[in-house]
């Protein structure tokens, strides 16, 4: 479903990459790996159609992702370095207005059942601004919990987060890809996805290589 | 389209009500800026009637671009506006509920209070009627145009003072036929045709600024 060809990223006078490519059909997840300042982040925000790529195409579905526009971004679920969480609102707030922003109905009681299962619950009405960085992660991800869109694309997800909260989103991405969902991830920590089929790429400077386990 | 628009402006505005330093010191400056003209000009009432209208404006454009450049900047820094750029609705549209939040928060202000302000210079009642008219329908345009700079000096640091340079000679129009309507009412012209290309101003402003708006903050998130 979702397809890259080549593609090539450079940022500044800097190419950080060159021929990337993959497939990956319903089901599976990207795992995309490469040490610091390899472009990892980049790559991710290409999918996303956040940056365009210097050359190659990515296409959802067979058609390229920059004709799609909002057909594709309405089937794209983003979760960047920055959480997207604003300080003064509660986490109950913030994961209810950006429902509200992305036009998908989210009552109330669901909300609260996200933020039961990321561990905010008692905590749903302080401002964000009084969290800790995990919790602040955990209130970003709390969004995942009801996110019925096909594609989902996370850099980072697991950072600032206890062994706890790694599990539980390594289990939200497992159930996501039970249900034949797509998820292309960059970490550098090693942790086990419950379902699906992982593929894995890694980013070097001069050329990236898919294994195929 | 609408329920979009209306939660953006819900969203803003309660982030606004959290942050009241924000509006409150653009409204302050505003207050401050006018009162002080009386004092350092003199209690001539001829002179102040004169100056008022202007002093008003400049003072009513100053201090909508203190609030300019966190129009996006907040948005930008904790990856929210990512999330807005990436939603399926056009992006415009979300402009579109940002620019109204603003003027309500940073320009509807200032209307409301230019009545109780113009009193210190001996405006006449239709004078002062025609001031507030003229800050009513002129402050959208100055949110609408304001928007566009803002999104273009998004990330640049000292952007500040680019966003001044950029957005204030654009102010020019809206100026002269905001502080114009007000002349021309006391010297008995009437203020209709200088309220018109005012309304025409800020239709433009909110509703095709918008668009080049959002083609920049498109540009900004690459």
């Amino acid at each position: 479903m979702l397809e890259a060809s080549n593609l090539e990223c450079v940022r500044g006078e800097r190419r950080l990459f060159v021929g990337v490519s993959f497939q990956l059909a319903g089901g599976e997840m990207l795992y995309l790996q490469g040490r610091n300042g390899s472009g990892k982040t980049s790559l991710l925000r290409m999918l996303c159609g956040l940056t365009p790529a210097a050359s190659g195409e990515i296409r959802w579905r067979g058609k390229p992702i920059a004709r799609l526009g909002d057909d594709f971004r309405s089937e794209l679920c983003y979760l960047g370095h920055h959480n997207a969480i604003k300080e003064e609102l509660t986490p109950l707030e913030n994961i209810l207005s950006a429902a509200r922003l992305a036009e998908e109905p989210l009552d109330e009681d669901a909300a609260l059942d996200a933020l039961e299962l990321v561990g905010l619950r008692g905590r749903e009405d302080l401002a964000c601004r009084y969290l800790s960085q995990g919790q602040k992660r955990r209130a970003a991800l709390a969004r995942l919990v009801h996110e019925k869109r096909a594609l989902w694309v996370l850099d980072e997800p697991y950072v600032a987060l206890d062994k706890a909260a790694t599990e539980l989103v390594a289990g939200l991405v497992g159930a996501h890809l039970q249900r034949g969902g797509l998820a292309v991830l960059t970490t550098h920590q090693t942790v086990a996805i419950p379902a699906g089929a992982v593929r894995e790429l890694s980013l070097s400077a001069d050329a990236a290589t898919q294994h195929r386990p | 389209m609408l329920p979009l628009i209306r939660a953006v402006i819900g969203r803003d505005l309660r982030l606004a009500m959290r942050r009241q330093a924000d509006i409150v010191a653009a409204v302050f400056f505003f207050i401050i800026v006018v009162s002080l003209f009386p004092l350092g000009v003199g209690p001539e009432p001829d002179q102040l009637r004169k100056l008022a209208p202007g002093v008003l404006w400049v003072a009513a454009l100053l201090a909508t671009m203190l609030s300019l450049p966190r129009l996006f900047a907040d948005d930008h820094r904790d990856g929210t506006l990512e999330q807005l750029a990436l939603a399926p609705q056009p992006l415009g549209l979300i402009v579109l509920g940002k620019v109204i939040a603003h003027w309500l928060v940073a320009g509807l202000p200032l209307v409301l209070l230019a009545p109780i302000l113009g009193i210190q210079f001996d405006l006449t009642d239709d004078a002062l009627a025609v001031l507030t008219l003229s800050l009513l329908i002129g402050t959208p345009a100055l949110s609408g145009i304001g928007a566009i700079g803002a999104a273009l000096t998004l990330g640049v640091r000292g952007g500040g003072v680019l966003l001044s340079l950029l957005v204030l000679p654009l102010y020019i129009p809206v100026l002269i036929f905001g502080a114009g309507a007000v002349d021309a009412t006391v010297t008995g012209l009437g203020a209709q045709a200088h309220l018109s290309l005012l309304g025409a101003l800020a239709l433009g402003g909110v509703f095709f600024a918008p668009w080049p708006t959002a083609a920049a903050l498109r540009v900004a998130l690459e």
